[in-house]
């Protein structure tokens, strides 16, 4: 130990008190890089004409210097910014490129894009529709084609004869298959089918063509029975499908057969994608006659009817325009089916099939066609057999009606692609013409786009209101268009008089689903376009409606839509806090989990900006967020709780008194007894009066140490802490530093709120950051006694951590690092002797637990050092406003001096042991190199000082870590000080380091 | 030692028009080279007559059959006797299609009581030793368009639409059993192109009962000359529905039907024998009551 005691002289600079830095306050990092936020007008390359559109671009500069580099590189996403537009403005520039590209091809229709793009996919609608339309009733399927694996002879043999015949029989049954009826469950017909599909494919494969066309008849068989109606839908899709492979199994070859010879060459070659007849050969053509004249013979007509639209595409091999001549001639033949369900889906596989084959030449005129044709037989469907049919099935009117929805839909959809205007106003007519017009009326309105419809809306609201049968039901027509008027808003003068027509009828509807549908449609279109006070009656006579017999209790889900769009679509949210009927309506949800999810619906859309100092709404928020954190529990899961904390730290971040602090500090008091359960919630309160009492310089630091929570696995409380400091913060900003004896007890209680919080905090980490901010703040207002207390907090917290994390070096080093410096402003309590803190951050580093190999201990004694330097100054090198440090307490009194010296050269032994104890590897050279470096620069270069900076030379140089570079541009620049300081003990030094 | 014989025809439809020529290859493949007495090629067409059994006895039928009317018989030498190497040989072949002295070449037409049918045959003669070779193949006879093959038809005052009405009223049956019913129609014409769809269209104006099923059937009339005098069957080619379960009313629903090839072809009166075709409008009732409207048609191909 001896060896190692060293007598440390302190070096004082007299320089720093005339190399003061200047200091300016900056917004942004100084090193970071310039970037060009100006928006260049740059040309969109290519023929399309300009739009006058510009496209934003932000243009890196470019920067050489490796430090900005390596900052950049710190920083992906704004490097992402830098390099690239940004991808939604770049979305935009296409889409201007196509715009003009379609203005410019609009008028020629020959290079129009596919009309029908804008339709819902085929697929799409099929799951739909098979999810809709089930039963479980019992379907029969006729087929000849099916497998039957598990056939048992259930007959004994008992007579030759009868062998004979069974034999016969068998033979038969293998050769033509004999014709089954069977009866099987929804699953099972559809796993028939299915198997019926593959039969086809292995058969075509397997050059049975006879077969597979059997088998596609056979199918189309099945779609004239509807024997459980129900299903229908779901059996139109499933058969449908089988039949599209069957289209393209023949399509594709007779494809191959068709390999052409180009005028010129003698190869065949595969058909380009739009050939015409004229290139495909006679054998091609003749097998594809074949094929239609083999369907023209089928006996029935659904079938036939439906085989030949799936070979439709097949036309085209024989000439070009059958196919479009086919189309309209299928479209009359669908008269001829009786049952117009039958016929409606009829006419939706040939507008499907009719739009996949035709080319962009073709006439659409079939797809109107088709609708004028189901118009024609509308009737029909309250006619004779559909009643009789009905009756046996035991199914209503309404319900049936809706089965034919997915294909009306469809084919109008279809129509409307290509349809002008005229052709909404002559359907309206039809409409008109009829007494029981809702089923096309209903289709008319979710078929076309919704500006058109907006466009007639009260039109339509009068057909709606005179088409009172008993096929679409009233209220479903009424949602109908309530869906489309809020896409689109009809015109502003007839606003006021739709919606209290339309809610003249909603709010006579007795069955509750039935108000609830139609009400859920047309709130939005209220919030969009009507002031408060109509959401207002709205609201309540939603609650007048649901309230009896619990009705809101099978109405959950719309009523959780119906608060969503409210208050997404809402732009003032005081009003609708304060509206009587809105928080009542919050009331119905009696389930505690849609509360929550309400609530939380309700609390986060509300916008960021917007502050309240309105106690009716600060009480409605409160309520509002007791209900979320009234939820949370022991199990809560982690992400829940996480995310309720930051909801509530969101709200309380806006509740914003102004000016008037004590009731601020009064909200946050409450706010701190209402929210106890979330850490998140306290730790913000906190941080909170910490910002009331700090400046500007700390706000930086704050901000710095907001983010570190934000990303730190904090806990809630650090929210609530946040702001408390705010407001400390706040206060010394208006009061301009100087406390009066209100404003001086203000952040006092401040402090004192933040001192007892923070004990309240899990997360020991949090806990240790916010007495350290804490304690700054306070040191900030002049509050040196809450100061001390929160510094001694920490260090008294600092021994007995327990979380890995708030343990772990990377984590300590920078604290204490940030502690050291800040104890440097901090002025010795007169009660304790001197440098009582940084004795007592001593005494507890030393006795946490280091790992060996690292040597933070070592590191950080050697920053001790630097500390003590800086206090041994007689001017420190920063300062708090109006806190007087240690050095115009002490006037760098030599007794003061000597303490430091004294302690400095405890830590000096210190590291000493700790080197040796390290034994000899890189990190020893390391510390011993940093040791030498305040050794030298730091101390005075007394004899037994300059020896043991010799020896620390010579150790970091031994066994060959040191880093030569650095030693060397050492040496080099204690030269040149000792030269300039003119010191001869270190020109002696210098002249003894070897390299 | 297989030796395969094949005669492909150059036309894929195999559609031929009197004066055309016959144009095609005879493939013959074997593995090893063999000896041949002489390869000959045969052209035949004939009318094939059989007398119904419902008009004579069965035994009558079988020896009464008329005898064919054989309408072309061309047999052309190939090759003389020889040697064909192993391998595929093709022997390209033309001929033209004339008729026999005072005999025309009718449409193909298979009927069940008449069949007019073309072929040609390949013959390989082989030695003693060993077995003759034979293949055929059928080919078709249409009409050039506009061609008329029965001149005494009268084609003019058919052109015309025919309009058609049923109701109870009009029922030869008179009113027993049918259910109150209007059944307007049109037929564009009855004097048909074959290569054209039947055309028109019914409305059901008005009917009691719910219509099962509308269909149109097709019919051949075929005539038979033969020593007891003249046999006359009418059977069905094709039966195709047009209206499926109740139809809708006051709508109307497209007549339109496909004449099937080879048991359809323009309607021909000869001396021996009468090809005619006719069109049955058939509505069935719920009831299993069927109503049925005959309209013969002249077929012609243009």
């Amino acid at each position: 130990m001896g060896e190692n005691s060293v007598e440390w002289n302190i070096l004082m600079n007299p320089d720093y008190k005339l190399s003061r830095l200047p200091r300016i306050e900056v917004a942004e990092h100084p090193l970071r890089s310039f970037t060009v936020r100006e928006r260049i007008p740059r040309k969109i390359i290519g023929s399309a004409p300009s739009t006058g559109r510009t496209t934003p671009v932000s243009t890196p500069v470019p920067s050489t210097d490796p430090l900005t580099m390596a900052l950049k590189q710190l920083d992906p996403l704004s490097e992402f910014v830098m390099q690239e537009i940004d991808p939604l403005s770049k979305m935009a520039a296409e889409m201007d490129l196509c715009d003009g590209q379609f203005l410019k091809t609009a008028s020629s229709r020959d290079s129009e894009e596919n009309p029908f793009d804008k339709m819902e996919s085929w697929t799409s609608r099929k799951a739909r529709i098979l999810s809709k339309y089930t039963t479980s009733e019992k379907l029969t399927i006729i087929t000849s084609f099916l497998s039957e694996g598990e056939k048992v002879m259930v007959k004994t043999q008992s007579t030759a004869v009868d062998k004979v015949q069974h034999r016969l029989k068998q033979l038969d049954s293998f050769e033509e298959g004999s014709q089954q009826k069977l009866d099987l469950f929804q699953a099972e017909y559809i796993s028939k089918i299915d198997q019926l599909n593959n039969e086809l494919v292995s058969s075509w494969n397997t050059e049975q063509r006879v077969k597979a066309l059997k088998i596609a008849i056979q199918c189309a068989k099945l779609l004239t029975d509807t024997d459980v109606l129900p299903f229908y839908p779901s059996k139109f899709v499933l058969i449908t499908d089988i039949l599209d492979t069957f289209g393209k199994l023949v399509y594709d070859r007779l494809r191959v057969k068709a390999n052409y010879i180009k005028p010129g060459s003698k190869t065949p070659i595969p058909l380009p994608e739009d050939f015409t007849p004229g290139m495909v050969p006679d054998a091609a053509k003749e097998t594809c006659l074949n094929w239609f004249y083999k369907i023209a013979s089928i006996r029935e007509l659904v079938p036939r009817l439906y085989v030949e639209i799936a070979l439709l595409k097949s036309y085209n091999f024989i000439s070009t325009n059958e196919c479009v001549d086919s189309l309209t001639r299928i479209t009359d033949m669908i008269h001829g089916i009786g049952n117009p369900l039958v016929a409606v889906y009829a006419r939706c596989y040939l507008c499907k099939t009719g739009i996949s084959v035709s080319n962009k030449n073709s006439d659409y005129g079939y797809l109107f066609g088709n609708f004028t044709g189901f118009l024609d037989s509308y009737q029909h469907l309250y006619s004779r057999c559909v009643k009789a049919e009905l009756d046996a099935q035991h199914m209503p009117l309404s319900t049936y009606v809706t089965l034919y929805t997915p294909a009306l839909d469809f084919i109008l959809e279809a129509v409307a692609c290509r349809a002008n205007d005229s052709v909404l106003a002559d359907m309206l007519n039809i409409c008109k013409q009829y007494k029981n017009s809702s089923l096309i009326l209903n289709t008319i309105m979710s078929g076309f786009k919704p500006t058109r419809i907006a466009e007639r809306a009260m039109e339509f609201l009068e057909t709606i209101i005179e088409s009172s049968d008993d096929g679409i039901p009233l209220y479903v027509l009424l949602r109908t268009l309530g869906l489309c008027i809020t896409v689109c808003p009809p015109p502003t003068d007839q606003r006021k008089q739709i919606l209290n027509i339309v809610w003249k009828h909603v709010s006579s509807f007795i069955k509750p689903d039935e108000y609830i549908a139609c009400a859920e449609a047309w709130v939005q279109f209220v919030v969009l376009h009507f002031s408060n006070r109509e959401i207002n009656t709205i609201l309540g006579d939603i609650i007048d409606h649901m309230t009896p017999q619990r009705n809101y209790e099978k109405h959950y889900n719309e009523l959780k839509i119906i608060i969503g769009t409210v208050v997404a679509h809402n732009q003032d949210f005081e009003t609708l806090l304060i509206m009587d009927n809105f928080l009542p309506l919050v009331d119905l949800f009696q389930q505690e989990s849609l509360r929550v999810e309400v609530c939380k619906n309700i609390l986060t859309s509300t916008s960021s900006e917007f502050k309240t100092s309105d106690p009716v709404i600060t009480n409605a928020l409160m309520f509002l967020c007791s209900v979320l954190h009234d939820s949370v529990n022991a199990l809560t899961p982690e992400d829940e709780y996480k995310q309720i904390g930051e909801i509530l730290c969101s709200v309380i971040r806006r509740v914003d008194y102004g000016r008037d602090f004590e009731h601020q500090l009064n909200f946050y008091v409450e706010a701190r007894g209402a929210f106890s359960n979330i850490d998140v919630v306290l730790a913000e309160l906190v941080q909170t009066f910490n910002n009331l009492m700090g400046n500007q310089n700390m706000l930086v630091l704050i901000s710095v140490n907001v983010n570190t929570w934000h990303y730190l696995h904090s806990s809630v409380i650090v929210n609530q802490i946040k702001q408390v400091n705010t407001l400390s913060v706040n206060t010394r900003q208006v009061i301009k530093g100087i406390h009066t004896r209100k404003s001086g007890d203000f952040v006092r209680a401040c402090a004192a709120y933040c001192f007892i919080t923070i004990p309240s905090i899990v997360a020991e980490k949090t806990r240790l950051e916010l007495y350290l901010l804490s304690g700054q703040v306070a040191l900030f207002n002049q509050c040196l006694g809450q100061a001390d207390a929160c510094f001694q907090a920490a260090l008294a917290l600092l021994p007995e951590l327990e979380d890995v994390s708030a343990k772990s070096e990377t984590f300590l080093v920078p604290y204490i690092r940030q502690f050291l410096s800040t104890l440097l402003v901090v002025p010795d309590n007169p009660e304790r002797g001197v440098l009582n803190l940084l004795r007592n951050l001593l005494n507890v580093m030393a006795k946490l637990e280091w790992n060996k190999a690292n040597c933070s201990l070592g590191i950080l004694y050697v920053s001790c050092l630097d500390l003590l330097s800086a206090m041994a100054q007689e001017d420190y090198v920063y300062q708090v406003d109006k806190v007087e440090s240690n050095d115009s307490l002490y006037g760098s009194d030599p007794k003061f001096i000597q303490e430091i010296n004294a302690l400095c050269s405890i830590i000096v032994r210190e590291v000493l042991n700790l080197l040796k104890d390290l034994g000899i590897c890189r990190r020893q050279s390391q510390i011993a190199t940093e040791l030498f470096l305040r050794v030298v620069v730091r101390g005075v270069s007394s004899k037994s000082m300059l020896v043991l900076a010799m020896n620390l030379w010579q150790l970091s140089m031994k066994h060959g870590y040191a880093d030569v570079k650095y030693l060397e541009r050492t040496r080099d620049y204690l030269k040149s000080r000792s030269i300039a300081q003119n010191n001869t003990n270190l020109q002696q030094l210098v002249d003894m380091l070897v390299i | 030692m297989a030796i395969s014989l094949d005669i492909r025809l150059k036309r894929a439809d195999k559609i031929y028009c009197e004066e055309d020529n016959v144009t095609g290859v005879i493939v013959i493949s074997s593995n090893s080279d063999f000896k041949h007495e002489g390869i000959t090629l045969i052209m035949e067409g004939s009318v094939n007559i059989q007398v119904s059994t419902k008009n004579v006895g069965i035994i009558e039928a079988f020896y009464n059959s008329v005898k064919p009317i054989q309408l072309i018989n061309l047999t052309c030498e190939v090759s003389g006797a020889g040697r064909l190497p192993s391998g595929t040989t093709e022997i390209p072949f033309e001929i033209p299609l004339k008729s026999k002295a005072n005999r025309v070449l009718y449409e193909t037409y298979h009927g069940v009581y008449v069949n007019i049918g073309y072929g040609l045959r390949c013959d390989i003669k082989r030695s003693f030793l060993s077995k003759d070779l034979q293949k055929s193949q059928q080919f078709l006879i249409q009409y050039r368009p506009g061609y008329n093959a029965c001149p005494q038809l009268p084609l003019r005052d058919k052109r015309t639409p025919v309009n058609f009405e049923l109701s109870p009223s009009t029922l030869s049956s008179g009113r027993t059993g049918a259910p109150d019913f209007l059944l307007k129609g049109v037929i564009d014409t009855v004097c048909c192109n074959i290569s054209k769809p039947f055309k028109g269209k019914l409305v059901l104006v008005k009917c009691a009962v719910p219509v099962r099923s509308i269909e149109l059937q097709l019919v051949r009339v075929e005539t038979c000359g033969c020593a007891e005098g003249y046999a006359r069957e009418a059977t069905e080619i094709q039966n195709i529905q047009i209206g499926d379960g109740d139809a809708p009313q006051n709508i109307p629903i497209p007549i339109y039907m496909v004449f099937p090839r080879l048991f359809t072809c323009p309607t021909l009166i000869t001396t021996n024998f009468k090809l005619e075709f006719e069109v049955n409008i058939v509505v069935i009732f719920q009831d299993d009551h069927l109503i049925t409207n005959n309209f013969p048609i002249v077929l012609v191909r243009e």
